[in-house]
């Protein structure tokens, strides 16, 4: 067999993988830790040195920072967890529910979290949509009342930003690892002794499931308690989440705060590191009780009117976030727009007429970067694949991990010092880098959504091409990959819309030079005319949109005459 | 040109239990073997196995020789023994008829020839005309008569049939096995056939050996 090719395939990629992703996300961190502990040359500092810390602990509001990021941390995905399983109680075994609910939430996915919290801000503000539905004949208001129902110091507007992202993403995986235990035949079985659907949901597949989702659980927690773009649109503005508070302090004009950021950056991680420890015990705990609720046999808890709730309440948050996004399209096409009319009183397309302001050139670098990025990422993703099948092996535990890894590590935490150990080594930070700090995290979500397609391929289609006499090379590029042009697409959608979303990485390896709709929007969110900021978000939101799109179009022109690929497999 | 299986024992990597007994038997040019056994005693196994589609998690010893020469350490592409399967596993994304010309041999270079020999081989399987077809759209016979002609027209040194005809009902299994066996007795190779159904190994003439579990 080609065993001795699979291996040389398999080498390049994982050297490919730990130069390219391992060794700069650890660089990153040690010069981020170096930092925290006094040791920065380019603004000379270097001596070893507790200052950082300490100054960091006296910076006001630092204390209401930290607290503020778990609350929203474990708050938004102990909800998110919650609601996703709630539905998936709520729809399964029902067909035509499923397709729905997975129609329905599949576009939140795909949009943007900056595009999104810029809609919520619309939507949710004393002058935003709902306010001025209910004005001013239920709430007396002429003008816009002086609360604070968007950045609140609570962050509720926050961690519905992040629950509009993360349950469907939770949702989603769910039913994916669903396919992976005989679910069906259980839930019959369960029926069978006595226990309502939704009770046999939560006892006996929810136990089942959750170990296959643990990962993304863990990445939606680490991204939770590390977000930044939707934090600076929604979050709490003073004091901010730390995430923000770091971000802002990097980038002050006061090089001094250079020191205690970087120990902020550091504090990050460890802060996701003892949640997802804290976490791993909470689970001890409850699969201990959950035992012992099972062994009571007990079959006469309602579950009815948890479901109920779950569906309802992610109902509204998808209403919400649909709103959101609708309200994107009218502000960049309003013209005069005052409180409390529903509706602009006059339209224009001045906002869109004129690219040369900015967002042609920010349209133009988003997607020529998502492009590049997602190129990159599917390259290096196939070559893994085919790597593993050339040797026959079955990927182990620590691969696993290494994919994940860029994903569990939050942003905040290396990119800075990535910034720094790329200048150290003569790196200019520039579009280069930052397409390759984009492949970071595109080609997680890439791998994640190719690998299970790829594994579904029938082996003997692939042996039979063998028989024939076609090599390694013409087995792939003749059969392979043409049956599995629609996932592969799909795998590339996804990276692209991924990419699209970036807002860290390209602020801070493009030394804040380079400019895309993302870093745009954000910067142009607080506080500048709502109709340009619609333009920048309406566009981000549109590339993945576009993209999927694409994805789902280009195999059925191209396979229009293939049943065998169209739809079924697809 | 005959097929030598010598000494062939094979065992999960985890496992020290050879699947079935070793196995030494030599087809003859023409010949369309049987080896039959219960389901689950490793006949597809020893299939991949001569075929070289064997997966890491199988440790085989033993030797797989084609007239003469040994293969065991070859590629699956570079054996040139062809497989055929009870499903016709034909390329979805390709036409019936890029289906056979991916399988026929480079020996034919030229896109005039090697559509004529499409063409004919179409013919011989009575699908005049079918070869723009998705191979979707056809029925279970034709899916089959076209899997036999695709490997056929690799030119393989000798054949292995796997299970061909178990999903096939009693009247097409008749009329699918006398067009299979047709087909390959004129080409006078080596024909192996793993089966667990005492007619077809009859039909096939040749013969009949009986995997068996391993003594203890």
């Amino acid at each position: 067999m080609t065993h001795r090719e699979g291996r040389a395939l398999r080498l390049i990629v994982l050297f490919t993988v730990l130069a390219g992703f391992v060794l700069p996300i650890v660089a990153g961190l040690w010069e981020t830790a170096r930092a925290a502990f006094g040791i920065l040359p380019a603004i000379g500092a270097g001596e070893w040195s507790l200052a950082p810390w300490r100054q960091l602990f006296g910076l006001p509001g630092f204390g209401t920072s930290v607290a503020l990021t778990l609350w929203v941390g474990f708050g938004s995905t102990i909800i998110s967890l919650l609601l996703a399983s709630g539905l998936c109680a709520l729809i399964h075994g029902r067909k035509w529910a499923r397709a729905r609910a997975g129609r329905v939430l599949a576009p939140f996915l795909a949009a943007p979290h900056a595009a999104l919290a810029i809609g919520l801000a619309f939507l949710l503000s004393p002058s935003g949509w709902i306010a001025r539905l209910l004005s001013p004949w239920a709430t007396g208001w002429n003008l816009p009342p002086d609360i604070a129902t968007v950045n609140d110091p609570m962050g509720f507007s926050l961690i519905i930003g992040l629950l509009i992202k993360e349950v469907p993403f939770l949702f989603l995986m769910m039913m994916t690892a669903l396919t992976q235990i005989p679910a069906e035949n259980h839930l019959r079985a369960g029926r069978a002794l006595g226990y309502a659907r939704g009770l046999v949901w939560i006892k006996i597949i929810l136990p089942q499931i959750y170990p296959l989702i643990r990962l993304p659980v863990f990445v939606v927690l680490s991204f939770a308690l590390s977000v930044v773009d939707m934090a600076i649109i929604l979050g709490p503005s003073n004091p901010p989440t730390l995430a923000v508070a770091m971000t802002r302090w990097f980038y002050s004009a006061d090089i001094g705060l250079l020191l205690p950021a970087s120990a902020a950056a550091l504090l990050q991680s460890v802060i996701v590191l003892l949640a997802i420890g804290v976490w791993l015990l909470a689970e001890g705990i409850a699969t201990r009780i959950g035992r012992l609720w099972v062994r009571r046999g007990g079959r006469g808890m309602v579950s009815g009117p948890f479901l109920a709730v779950a569906g309802a309440v992610t109902g509204a948050l998808m209403l919400a976030g649909a709103l959101a996004l609708a309200s994107l399209l009218v502000w960049s096409f309003a013209w005069r727009w005052s409180f409390p009319g529903f509706l602009p009183e006059s339209w224009s397309m001045q906002a869109w007429l004129r690219p040369g302001a900015g967002w042609g050139a920010a349209f133009a670098e988003s997607f020529g970067i998502g492009l590049c990025a997602t190129l990159i990422s599917i390259l290096i993703a196939i070559a893994w694949l085919e790597g593993e099948d050339r040797a026959g092996m079955r990927r182990v535990g620590w691969a696993e991990g290494l994919i994940y890894l860029p994903l569990l590590v939050p942003q905040v935490a290396f990119l800075y010092g990535l910034s720094v150990a790329m200048l150290g080594v003569g790196l200019g930070n520039g579009r280069a880098t930052v397409i390759w700090g984009h492949v970071l995290f595109v080609f997680p979500y890439v791998m994640v959504a190719l690998s299970d397609p790829w594994r579904a391929l029938d082996r003997r289609m692939v042996g039979q091409a063998a028989t024939l006499g076609a090599g390694p090379w013409r087995r792939l590029w003749a059969v392979k990959l043409p049956i599995l042009l629609a996932p592969i697409l799909v795998a590339a959608a996804i990276g692209f819309a991924v990419s699209v979303a970036q807002y860290l990485p390209t602020l801070f390896l493009g030394a804040g030079r380079i400019a895309t709709l993302t870093t745009e929007a954000v910067t142009l969110s607080s506080g500048s005319d709502r109709r340009v900021v619609g333009v920048y978000a309406v566009l981000q939101a549109a590339l993945p949109f576009a993209s999927y799109l694409a994805a789902w179009w280009v195999p059925r022109m191209i396979y229009r005459d293939r049943a065998g690929l169209n739809g079924g497999r697809g | 040109m005959s097929l030598e299986l010598e000494g062939v024992v094979i065992r999960a990597a985890r496992s020290d239990r050879p699947l079935f007994a070793p196995l030494t038997l030599t087809v003859a040019p023409g010949e369309v073997a049987t080896v039959m056994g219960p389901s689950g005693i490793g006949k597809s196994t020893l299939v991949d196995f001569i075929g070289g589609h064997l997966s890491a998690g199988f440790a085989p010893q033993g030797r797989v020789r084609l007239d003469g020469r040994e293969v065991t350490g070859l590629p699956a592409e570079a054996r040139r023994i062809g497989i055929l399967f009870q499903d016709a596993l034909l390329f979805p994304h390709l036409s019936v008829g890029d289906n056979l010309a991916f399988g026929l041999a480079r020996r034919i270079r030229q896109a005039g020839p090697r559509r004529m020999a499409v063409e004919a081989a179409l013919a011989e399987a009575g699908l005049e005309g079918f070869g723009d077809r998705d191979p979707a759209t056809l029925s279970g016979g034709q899916l089959g008569r076209v899997a036999l002609m695709r490997t056929l027209l690799a030119e393989p040194r000798a054949l292995l049939l796997d299970e061909p005809f178990s999903k096939l009902d009693p009247d097409r299994r008749r009329q699918m096995r006398d067009f299979v066996f047709d087909h390959v007795r004129g080409r006078n190779i080596p024909v192996l056939m793993v089966s667990h159904d005492a007619e077809d190994a009859a039909a096939a003439g040749g013969q009949i050996l009986r995997l068996s579990e391993l003594a203890n």
